[in-house]
């Protein structure tokens, strides 16, 4: 009876894990295989490449010049991180303990530009940040009506548009949400009592975050700090759109590869620089958590 | 009247959360060194009082006094009183010698100190050794003692306990119970308790608050509550109860008799002081009836027994054996259910009671409550 259920279990598992797992092979595993391939070639032809178990693409990709862009766009990707970490804090410590009616559309609020297409939200970015955009224009309205009264030069609208400054802002506004949720999912799971406890042995509310909740909401926050940064480290649209001549981070340089440098291996080998260096973030995790659990 | 002042004093404080009173106008006193418990069932308000009482709730009228002092605007951490959760809260990401030194450490009291005085606090609790432990390296009793010692060792003027028993197993309980009124002797802090069960008020207070749906019902000592409820509600939570409608039939100064269709004329030793025909209700311990052998039809004798004032004629349909004592559940002929518990005094003395076997119920002549309302 028991082995006849087991057979058919072993059925239902295939039926349901099959179609997914197929999928995955075929669309995902195979051509990151294929890439993973081309990482070990060169180019024979306008479109031919052969793969030669040559290590020259990771050689060229190790150079200084796509090394300093490497660590670039590491310090663009943590300085989201973290930027995206001071202000989201509050804003999942403030969700959580809203009352439940404003729970619910916080979270909505927080969602939101979440399934509103990439692309445009970062055209709107450009309407609101460029010369004649929202913000120039209000500032030059109130230099305006300043300049009635007051003898002022002309306004010359802000640059805030094409440079480094506009690619981390762009960068925090599309990767915040990213951070709260995690957050707000840890701090949620928090006993409010340990709170309360805290207040009650005599700590006021910064030693009691310090102490109890922050080292609490730990794994919450090393998760939402992996989940924003790995994204923001393989942000393309962002820095192509806001970004000026400076502001190229590696996936822009990996997308010229296989475009208009026509260099798929190369391409290919920057790529899998970049998912090591993500394999190797997901590891340190693991391993943070994984002590901290062993405790 | 004691010459010291109360240690806490509740003056008409009321709780609204939007237009529902979670507590409605309750004034009492707890006196210093007392164990008091507030006693209720579930969304009597007994817990938003208690968190009042630590800070976590503002009363939206009336006022409390701590040791003297208006708690108005005080926050938690500024109050003399420590709590012990329901949950525990034992911090988990602490060693439980941390958990016990968090408070000291906030109140700047210097290492060696602070370390003598966690030891302390742990062996107070039997929980020598223990310090270098994690919190979830210990069973959930243990975790209690680790928030007992921690609120403890912050020497307030009051603990606050949050049913501190309900989360344990009945044998643990029970120990804990134990425990808990010789701690409270020995440090001789005022203890607050908040408890849903009777029993546990009943066995550690020296007075207790029985509340009901915001509102103070009565105020009194385990025994008083019991024995001389002032409700059919208290009654009715306190203990187990056999309680019967009835209309004041004499009143004098030495008795009364309250007539009840289900148990006939009651007598009474003693005045009622009601009107007559106005209806009563007779709250009858179920330990205060006794139970004789009916094989004959004669009703037995004053002289026979001396409770022997109100005699009824009943059939036993079912007994629960509970090794102490037995409870019966009688059918009078009347068809009428009452509950009658006997002490299992000799280990003979079950034989002569059986299931179907006809019975007297009688009651001495002061033991039922009689209740107005």
């Amino acid at each position: 009876m028991s082995g006849e259920n087991w057979r058919q279990e072993r059925k239902t598992l295939l039926a349901t894990l099959g179609p997914p797992l197929f999928w995955l092979t075929l669309f995902f595993l195979v051509p990151l295989a294929v890439v993973w391939a081309y990482s070990f070639g060169r180019n024979v032809g306008l479109t031919e490449i052969e793969i030669s178990g040559t290590f020259a693409n990771y050689a060229q990709a190790i150079q200084p010049l796509y090394l300093g862009i490497f660590f670039k766009s590491i310090v663009m990707a943590a300085a989201c991180t973290v930027i995206c970490l001071v202000a989201g804090f509050p804003v999942a410590l403030a969700i959580t303990f809203a009352p439940d009616k404003v729970k619910a559309w916080l979270l909505l609020a927080v969602m939101l530009p979440f399934w509103t297409n990439l692309l445009i939200r970062t055209y709107a970015l450009i309407a609101v940040l460029r010369d004649e955009g929202y913000i120039n224009l209000t500032l030059g309205w109130i230099w305006k009506q300043v300049g009635l009264v007051l003898n002022v030069p002309p306004f010359v609208p802000l640059e805030m548009l094409h440079n480094n400054p506009a690619v981390l802002f762009g960068l925090v506004y599309v990767h915040l949400p990213f951070m709260v949720l995690p957050l707000y999912a840890a701090l949620d799971r928090l006993d409010r009592s340990l709170i309360e406890a805290s207040l009650d042995l005599g700590a006021g509310h910064f030693r009691t975050m310090m102490q109890v909740v922050v080292p609490l909401a730990l794994p919450g926050i090393l998760s939402g700090v992996l989940i924003t940064f790995i994204p923001a480290l393989g942000a393309y649209l962002t820095p192509d759109l806001l970004g000026g001549p400076d502001s190229q981070m590696i996936a822009n340089v990996i997308e010229r590869q296989f475009k208009r440098a026509n260099d798929w291996p190369f391409g290919a080998a920057l790529s899998f620089l970049l998912l090591y260096l993500t394999f190797v973030m997901v590891a340190v995790q693991a391993l943070i958590q994984r002590r901290r659990g062993a405790r | 009247m004691s010459s010291k002042p109360p240690i806490i004093s509740i003056e008409g404080v009321t709780k609204r959360f939007g237009d529902h009173a979670a507590v409605d106008d309750v004034s009492l006193t707890i006196n210093e060194g007392e164990f008091f418990a507030l006693l209720g069932p579930s969304g009597c308000g007994k817990t938003t009082l208690l968190r009042m009482l630590a800070g976590f709730e503002t009363p939206t009228e009336g006022t409390i006094r701590i040791d003297g002092k208006d708690t108005d605007g005080v926050p938690p951490n500024r109050r003399p009183v420590n709590m012990v959760f329901q949950s525990y809260a034992v911090f988990p990401h602490m060693s439980v010698a941390d958990n016990v030194a968090y408070g000291l450490k906030i109140d700047g009291v210097a290492k060696a100190e602070r370390d003598r005085r966690v030891e302390e606090a742990l062996a107070l609790v039997q929980l020598e050794g223990f310090g270098g432990r994690m919190p979830d390296q210990m069973s959930g009793g243990q975790r209690q003692r680790v928030a007992l010692a921690r609120a403890l060792a912050k020497r307030p003027r009051v603990l606050l306990l949050d049913e501190p028993l309900s989360a344990l197993d009945a044998k643990l309980r029970e120990a804990m119970r134990f425990e808990l009124a010789s701690l409270q002797h020995k440090v001789g802090i005022t203890f607050v308790m908040v408890t849903h069960d009777q029993d546990e008020a009943l066995a550690l207070a020296t007075r207790c608050a029985v509340m009901e749906r915001g509102r103070l019902i009565q105020l009194a000592t385990p025994s008083d509550l019991y024995e001389f409820p002032n409700s059919r509600f208290v009654a009715d939570f306190i203990g187990t109860v056999n309680m019967v409608e009835g209309t004041l039939k004499t009143d004098n100064p030495t008795e009364a008799i309250i007539a009840t269709k289900e148990l006939g004329d009651v007598y009474i030793d003693h005045a009622v002081l009601g009107n007559e025909g106005a209806t009563l209700y007779l709250a009858l311990r179920p330990e205060k009836i006794s139970l004789f052998r009916r094989d004959g039809v004669v009703p037995p004798k004053l002289e026979d027994c001396p409770e022997g004032y109100n005699v009824v004629a009943g059939v036993i349909d079912h007994i629960a054996y509970l090794g102490s004592e037995s409870v019966f559940k009688v059918i009078l002929t009347n068809g009428r259910q009452m509950l009658v518990i006997r002490p299992n005094l000799t280990r003979w003395d079950q034989e002569d009671f059986v299931e179907e076997q006809p019975v007297w119920l009688s009651w001495h002549a002061c033991a039922p409550a009689v209740l107005a309302g």
